[in-house]
Formats: structure tokens, sequence, C-alpha cells
């Protein structure tokens, strides 16, 4: 923690805790959005009247569990590509936005003070490097938003940026201190930011592979279940959080997701060249297997394979959608474990 | 679906791919070329690929002697049982081991076996015309109809080529390929009007590039390690490096390197500045803003200044030179009994931490006498910049600036064991054919020296002085010295090169839309009406298809009422 005396750096810290604790606040409004969205949506269908799909489902009965899953998920999925407007009114889910966007203006406040009380980029340290990554994270999401309605993630998102920029807080909490020289590059600049923006569009493409397996799982069940019915028993109808009722197929958010993971990707592929190009001013070399330039590349490996797995008979779905979550584990791998406890064999600094 | 031509074609198991698995005739050529096929099909190339990712982490894990030298070395002390097994799985040379690089020559085969039948493919492609329309278009996904009304007084057929023609110009317009496909009727089957149209073709080729390009990356790394060297020297403030072999304290050529052939070039290292700063509240020293100012010459011109710092080494023909350490090279001048020089020298002291406490080794190996025998004479220094004393009353530097240097040394004298041919370091004394006349365990305390200071030796061998070089016109009164790194990689800008068409070729095959697109106008049998469709079919993930069919009935309705705003009527 830092000394006492008011600075600049402390007023920093101030931010960030205020940001986190919006953050939390924004988490549990979402929470409270999933809990209660299904029930809104049934309400919301009762009102209005549900669109007849065909040829949809196993057994195409019009009362069977897909139909009605189907018909369900083409709905939620228009909702989903939905203009700001015209989306489905949330309360909680709004709640929650508006909070994100409160804890996001706290946390470029944070950012900013450090950059100005460092007189430099505020990325140069793990402490620097978690304040800016988790705030592009959040930037990335609201943007997105814009565009999708995915709303829906928002407790992961907030969740995964309120632990990380807690645990940076209390862990790695570090003080002002000049860039080491081989930090003072345009290409760290660069390098940090790519790589931030990759990690959050990631992290967006994992949430919805987690969500799209839970939805395959859904719509699996209810083929059991209408098969089931079929043969005159009775079996479970539905299977998982109910707010899975809200949201698109399974197909549908893999595709979406896809779409994150590849933009993901371009960013990591341009992290990757970024920092070989800065590796070769600072060390001398382009590429040494060095730790850290050992997970960057596993990462792009992993999610080459992902794309590849999209495009392989067989793999394509679930499979794939493994794959996708594996690749985000490496991800934070990589920038928790890697970083603390591997750091004996990277050097940051080409002098010592 | 089918291979036309101008399908891309995919290795046999790709999602979109044609379901038809040919079974192997029996026979050699029948099984080699099933072989073929197998490690060309994309499951081997996914399946490659999470092995090559799985294979790069143990390098994360185990000290790598590429990246990590005395990791190695530390981890043979700690585990003597374990090394020799690691050892035999190559576990301390993951990148170059037999199984990565099996695993990586194998995906790449694979991706040329993948790369180049599709890239024949792909040019015949690009040169052949959009597919004849479907017949049935209504069975596509995304695929819209409308009927208009043919004006009166026109024939039905042309009306409906009319119709069409305006929906290939639109497409043309769009940047797609477009071909007509008109049928004449037919017996009772009226004359059918329809555009076959086709974009996106920088997909294909990007993705081409994009595995060329990774092909053209592992190249350049291959044959540029070849004729790639990596050097290591040492320049003390004053001193020179000149290019050749016998100037390097350590060289790694590659194998094709001539090392009798380096480009002649000397570097002079006129000062070497250094700015310390305070960090943070636990009294720790940054030291930042190293810059080595050096003049560099090359045969035939003039003297150049130059300086180089981290991040920015300086270019010396076609070697890059890095600058990777400094730290204190004391002046120390030994003499022996009769007051004769025997040695001098500035003797770069190597410093583990921030505050530079440092040491070095001194050897005299000839011209000191005691009682009339030859001895040589070995010193260990250790240096001070700002001395100061811990609780232990031990020496440590409390700063890494000259505040208050003082050097001290340990004496011994005996066999320093050069003579045997056994390789020289400088950096290190073999003290076991020696006796300890100062210093540690001996009797008498180690000497003490600050610049300008001569002490005796013990045993009146002589004196050792500290030379205070701003006496000698120096800027601080120790001497610094700088260790660079130089290298000569030329396959790096190749692989910059293909590093960055990989990138432009991943952009086109990520986000170019592919895509055929289809108009086709039926005429009604009684020649009153003209039924329009509009079908749209995405060649491989195309989130925008369906909006690309819609906009195209709307711009094609749109340009159907211009030309007629009363007779048009669009249902
Ligand atoms: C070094 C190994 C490889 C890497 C890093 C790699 C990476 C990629 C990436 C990033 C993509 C997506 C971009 C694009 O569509 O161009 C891709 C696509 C593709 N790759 Fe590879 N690849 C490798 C090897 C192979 C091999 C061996 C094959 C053939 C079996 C192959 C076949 C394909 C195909 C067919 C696509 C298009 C997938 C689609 O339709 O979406 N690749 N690859």
């Amino acid at each position: 923690m830092p000394e006492a005396g008011f600075t600049l750096d402390n007023l920093s810290v101030l931010l960030v805790w205020t940001a986190i604790a919006i953050y939390a606040l924004a988490f549990i409004a979402y929470a409270v959005d999933l809990a209660r969205r299904s029930d809104l949506a049934a309400k919301a269908k009762d009102a209005a009247p549900v669109r007849e799909l065909v040829g949809a489902g196993a057994s195409g009965s019009s009362g069977s569990s897909i139909t009605r899953i189907r018909a369900e998920e083409e709905a939620a999925l228009a909702a989903v590509e939905a203009r700001p407007s015209e989306r489905p009114r949330y309360l909680w889910a709004r709640i929650g936005t508006s909070l994100t966007v409160l804890a996001f203006v706290f946390h470029v406040a944070a950012d900013i003070t450090r950059g100005i009380a460092a007189h430099r980029v505020p990325w140069s340290n793990m402490y620097e490097f978690a304040l800016t990554g988790t705030m592009l994270i959040i930037a990335v999401y609201l943007v997105v938003l814009l565009k999708f309605d995915l709303r829906f993630l928002g407790t992961f998102i907030t969740g995964l940026v309120a632990v990380l920029l807690g645990s940076t807080a209390i862990w790695f909490y570090t003080e002002v201190v000049p860039l080491q020289d081989s930090l003072k590059s345009v290409w760290l600049v660069i390098h940090v930011f790519v790589a931030s923006l990759a990690t959050a569009l990631l992290a967006i493409a994992f949430a919805l592979s987690v969500t799209q397996l839970l939805q395959a799982r859904r719509e699996r069940f209810a083929l059991a279940a209408d098969e089931t019915a079929a043969a005159g028993e009775r079996a479970p109808v539905s299977s998982g959080p109910r707010f899975l009722r809200t949201l698109p197929s399974a197909d549908a958010l893999e595709s979406l997701a896809y779409r994150f993971a590849i933009v993901g990707f371009i960013f990591w592929t341009f992290t990757l060249i970024a920092g070989a190009v800065w590796a070769n001013d600072a060390w001398g070399r382009y590429w040494g297997f060095d730790t850290k330039e050992v997970w960057t590349f596993v990462i792009w490996v992993l999610y080459a394979g992902y794309i590849h797995a999209r495009a392989t008979r067989g793999w394509r779905g679930t499979r794939s959608a493994w794959l996708s979550i594996v690749g985000f584990g490496a991800v934070m791998f990589n920038f928790t474990i890697v970083n603390m406890f591997f750091k004996g064999m990277h050097v940051y600094s080409g002098l010592s | 679906m089918s291979n036309s031509p101008s399908d891309p074609l995919r290795p046999s198991d790709h999602a979109d791919g044609g379901r038809d698995v040919v079974q192997p005739r029996l026979g050699v050529v029948g099984w080699l070329r099933w072989g073929w096929r197998q490690l060309t099909s994309m499951r081997t190339a996914l399946v490659l690929l999470l092995l090559l990712a799985i294979a790069a982490i143990p390098g994360s894990i185990v000290p790598q002697r590429s990246a990590d030298p005395n990791g190695v070395l530390d981890f043979k002390s700690k585990n003597p049982d374990l090394f020799g097994v690691y050892e035999k799985l190559q576990l301390f040379d993951v990148y170059s081991s037999v199984w990565f690089s099996a695993i990586y020559i194998l995906l790449f085969i694979s991706l040329i076996g993948c790369v180049l039948p599709r890239a024949k493919h792909h040019w015949k492609a690009l040169r052949s015309r959009p597919p004849r329309t479907p017949v049935r278009l209504s069975r596509l996904d995304d695929h819209a109809e409308s009927v208009i009304a043919v004006p009166e007084g026109t024939d039905a057929a042309d009306a409906a080529s009319h119709a069409v023609d305006l929906a290939q110009a639109q497409l043309r317009k769009a940047g797609y390929r477009v071909e007509r496909y008109d049928q004449p009727a037919a017996g009772k089957r009226p004359a059918v009007a329809s555009v076959s149209a086709e974009r996106g073709y920088a997909r294909e080729t990007g993705n081409l590039v994009f595995h060329a390009a990774l092909v053209g990356v592992l190249l350049s790394v291959g044959i540029g390690g070849g004729l790639t060297y990596t050097g290591q020297a040492v320049v003390k403030e004053g001193g020179s490096f000149v290019n050749s072999q016998m100037n390097y304290a350590s060289i790694n050529p590659g194998r094709f390197v001539d090392l009798d052939a380096l480009p002649p070039y000397a570097v002079t290292l006129d000062s070497f500045a250094v700015t310390y700063t305070p960090s943070g509240s636990r009294g720790g020293t940054l030291a930042g803003d190293f810059a080595a100012h050096v003049t560099t010459r090359e045969p035939g011109q003039d003297g150049r200044d130059q300086t180089i710092r981290v991040n920015h080494p300086i270019d010396m023909d076609g070697d890059r030179i890095y600058l990777m350490g400094n730290g204190y090279a004391p002046t120390i001048t030994v003499r022996n009994s009769a007051g004769v020089a025997v040695f001098r020298d500035d003797v770069p002291f190597v410093s583990p931490d921030a505050n530079m406490t440092s040491q070095g080794i001194i050897k005299v190996a000839d011209g000191i006498t005691d009682a009339g025998r030859d001895e040589q004479l070995g010193l260990v220094g250790f240096f001070y910049p700002t001395a100061g004393t811990l609780d232990t009353g031990a020496k440590t530097s409390m700063y890494p600036g000259l505040v208050n240097p003082v050097l001290t040394l340990w004496v011994f004298s005996g066999d320093l064991r050069i003579d045997g041919g056994i390789p020289q370091n400088v950096y290190a004394l073999d003290t076991s054919e020696m006796t300890q006349l100062a210093g540690g365990t001996s009797s008498t305390a180690a000497l003490e020296l600050r610049p300008g200071e001569t002490v005796d030796l013990p045993n009146g061998l002589g004196t050792v002085t500290f030379e205070d070089n701003q006496a000698n016109g120096g800027v601080e009164s120790v001497k610094r010295y700088v260790s660079l790194s130089i290298h000569r990689d030329v396959g790096a800008p190749f692989v910059l090169v293909f590093a960055i068409l990989a990138l432009a070729g991943l952009l086109a095959a990520l986000f170019v839309p592919r895509r055929r697109l289809w108009v086709k106008a039926t005429p009604a049998a009684d020649g009153a009406t003209i039924t329009l469709e509009y079908a749209g079919l995405a060649r491989g993930e195309d989130p925008a298809i369906a909006v690309a069919v819609a906009d195209l009935k709307r711009g094609h309705e749109a340009s159907l009422e211009a030309e007629a705003p009363r007779e048009a009527s669009v249902r």
C-alpha cells in the first residue's frame, strides 16, 4: 500500500477501489437479471403470439419441447441482434449496464491518474498491465453492447474484472517507479494495448462458448425428452439455468463466439509479431522461446486449432467450444500464473 | 455439395466438404494415397496443432539451454537424479528436440500437402465463371421471391431478360463476378433468365497466402539460422572492439557462417552514461538511460560518433550491436619488488546486484619472485562503488554510483594453472594450487584501496595500485565497461515480411465474405407476370448473407420501379 501523504497515485488507488466496488454492484445487478429474465421473457411471450416454426426438431410436432425451444431461440437471436432501442427491457440488466459504465468511468480516471503520476503510459508492470488490461476488457464489452445485446454476459465480464482488478490491487500494487530501459519502447505501448484488446475479445468468445455448451445441453435434453415422450414416458423437459430460455440457439451462440474469437485471434497474431519486433530491439533476437513467448505461442496455436476445429467435420459445435474454453484458460494462465510464478525465468530488462 | 470448379478445394473432412469418402484401392499406391490423404486432412492438421501447443509447454517449465543455461546447471545440481532422465527426454532442449521437431515437420508437410492442391485449384477457379444457377433456388436457406407484372405490350421473356439485366448490372457494380445463364423456352417450359454472381475469391487467396507465409516464416527461421551469428564482447572506456573472431568473449555461429570473413569494423567506447534514480520506499535504486557513446570505424571511412542504448542497437555493416550490460573496470597496476610494473589493465568486474557490488579477477603470470623463486599471483577483487558496512561487519555497496569507491583484494600465490592448456576463464580463479596470503581465511587482512592509492603486497612481493582514472583525464575515478552483443541475423527481415504477409492473408481469409448470389426471372405461363427469385449461398463463414440477399432484392426492386414507376407492382 502506498505511503502516507496524498499523492496523485493515492488518488488513483482510491479510484481503483471505487471502481471495484461498483463493478461488484454491477455484477449483482446482472446476476439478478439472469435470475429474473426468464420469467419476464415468459410473460412477454404470453402477450405476443409466437411465430410458428416448421421443420424444427426431430419429432416435428408443434407441442414438442424442441420446437418450443427453437421458437424461443429464434426470438432470442433476433433480440440479441436488435438495435439498442428495440431490445427487451430487462430492468436489472439496465441497472447492471449503468453501473458498469459508472465503474468504467472511475476505472479510466484511475488509469489516467496513474499515468500522470508516473509520467508515462500506465502499463509497465504487473499492476499497471492489469489496471489497463481490465479497463480495455470493459471498454470492449461496452462497445460490443452497441451492436449485440450481450448483457447476459454481464455477470461474467463484471465478475471477471472485479476479481482481476481486486486481486491486482491487493497483491500487485507497486509504487510508481521509472521505466526500465528495455520497457521504454513504442512497441511496449502497442504490444500491451493490443494484447489487452485481444484478451477482452477472447474473454467474450469464451463466455459465449460456455453458454453455447449449456444451450447445446439443453437442446439435447429437449430432444431426448421428445423421444421419451413419443415412447409414452415422462421425462424432464428442460435442464440448466432458466435464463437459457432467453438466449439464442447453440448454433447461433457458436457463430457469435467464433466471430469474437477470430477478431481476438487477429489481435493476438499482431501481439505476437509486435512482441517479436520489440524483442529484436531489446534483446537482440526476435524469438527465444522465453517463458512468456512460449505461452503466447501456445495460445496462438490453440486458437488456430479452434478455428480449424470449427471447419472440421465432427469437431464443429461442442468440441470446438471446448477448445475456445481451453484457449481462454491459457490466456488467463499466461496473465496470472506465468507472470507470477514463472517470473524467475523471464527477464523484462535487457540490463541487469 | 458438389465440387464445381469454383468451389474451394478443401480437405475431404472439411465441414463444407463433399461427403464422398473414397475407399482406398488395395496395393501400395492405394495405401500411400490413403496415407497422404490422412496426413493432409483437417483432422490431422487439428491434432498436430493441438500436439504442438501441448509439446511447447514443457519448455516453459523446465529451464532451456538456449534461453537459460544457468537454470539448467542449477537444475542439475538440485536434481542430479532427474537430470539424466530429463536429458534423455531432451527436456532441456525442447524446441530442437526430436519429438518437437517431428510434430512441426509433420504439420508443415501436412500444410504443404494441403495448400498445394488448393492453390492449383484456386488458380483455376480464379479464371472460371460463376457456376450455373441452381434449378430450385427456393431450396436455399437464404431465398426471397417477388412477382412483378409484365408491362402492357411487352413480351414476357424480354421483360424477364431485362429485369435480369438490371440485376446483373447491380451485382457487377457491387463487386461480384457475374455470368448469365438464360435458358430459351423449350416445349411447355417458358424461357428463364438468370444471373449467377460470385464474390470473395480473396477469402481463399488470403487463406492460401496465410498458410504459405507460415512456410515462409519457417524456412526463413531455418535457413536464416544457419547464416546467423551471435557474439558477446566486452569494451572498456577508451578501449576498442575490432570485429574478428579472437576479440569475442564468446561467439555462436550458425552452420554456414565463415568466422574468418567477418566484416571488419571497430567500435571504440568513448564513455558510458547512466542515471540512477531512487525507486520506491525500500531504498532501492534503479539504473536507467544507459548510453554507450562510441566511435565506430569502417575501413576507408571516417570515424562516426554513435550512441548505443537499450532498445536502440546500432547497425554496422549488417551487424546489429546491442548494449547488454555494464559494470566497472578498475584500472589496476601490480609492481614487483623491484618496482617493475608486471601487470596493468582495466579489469572488468561483474556485478550481480543493483548496487553494483562487483567482483573481478587479476592474474599475474610472470614477473613476481618470492625469495628468488618465480611465483604466479592471483588477486580476487571486490569493488564497492559506494562502500558501506552491513550489520554483520561485511562490506557492501549502498548505491551504484561512485560516491565512496573502495576496492578490496584477496591475494593468492602459487600456480595459476594456466600453462597446462586448460582454457582460462578470465572471471574465475583456480586456487587449487595456490596459497592465500591475504584476505578470507588467511591471517592477513584483505588489501583495501581507494582510487589513487597504492598498498604493499604481503611477503614483500611488490605493490598494487588502484589508479585514479580522473588523474589520467577520465570523467570518473573508475572506468566503466560495457558488454555488447553483436548479432547478424540474415533471416529476420524475411521472417518479418512473411509474418506481415501472414497477417494480411489472415485478415482476408477471416473477414472477406465469400458468397454466391442468384437472380432468376421466370415468366408465368400466361405471360402476364414474372416471378423474381433471389437467393444466396455463403461459402464459409458469412454472418451477413441474409442481409446481402435482402439488399439485393431491395436494390433490384428499386431499379425496376425507377424504370417503370407505374407498371411495376411489387407484391
Ligand atoms: C502451421 C500450421 C497451421 C496453422 C497455424 C494454421 C492456421 C490456420 C488459421 C489461423 C486459419 C483461419 C484463417 C483462414 O481461414 O485462413 C486456418 C484455416 C484453414 N486451414 Fe490452417 N493452419 C495450419 C495448418 C493447416 C493444414 C496442415 C491444413 C490442411 C490440412 C490447413 C487447412 C486449413 C483450411 C482448409 C482452413 C480454412 C478453414 C475454413 O474454411 O474456415 N491448415 N488455418
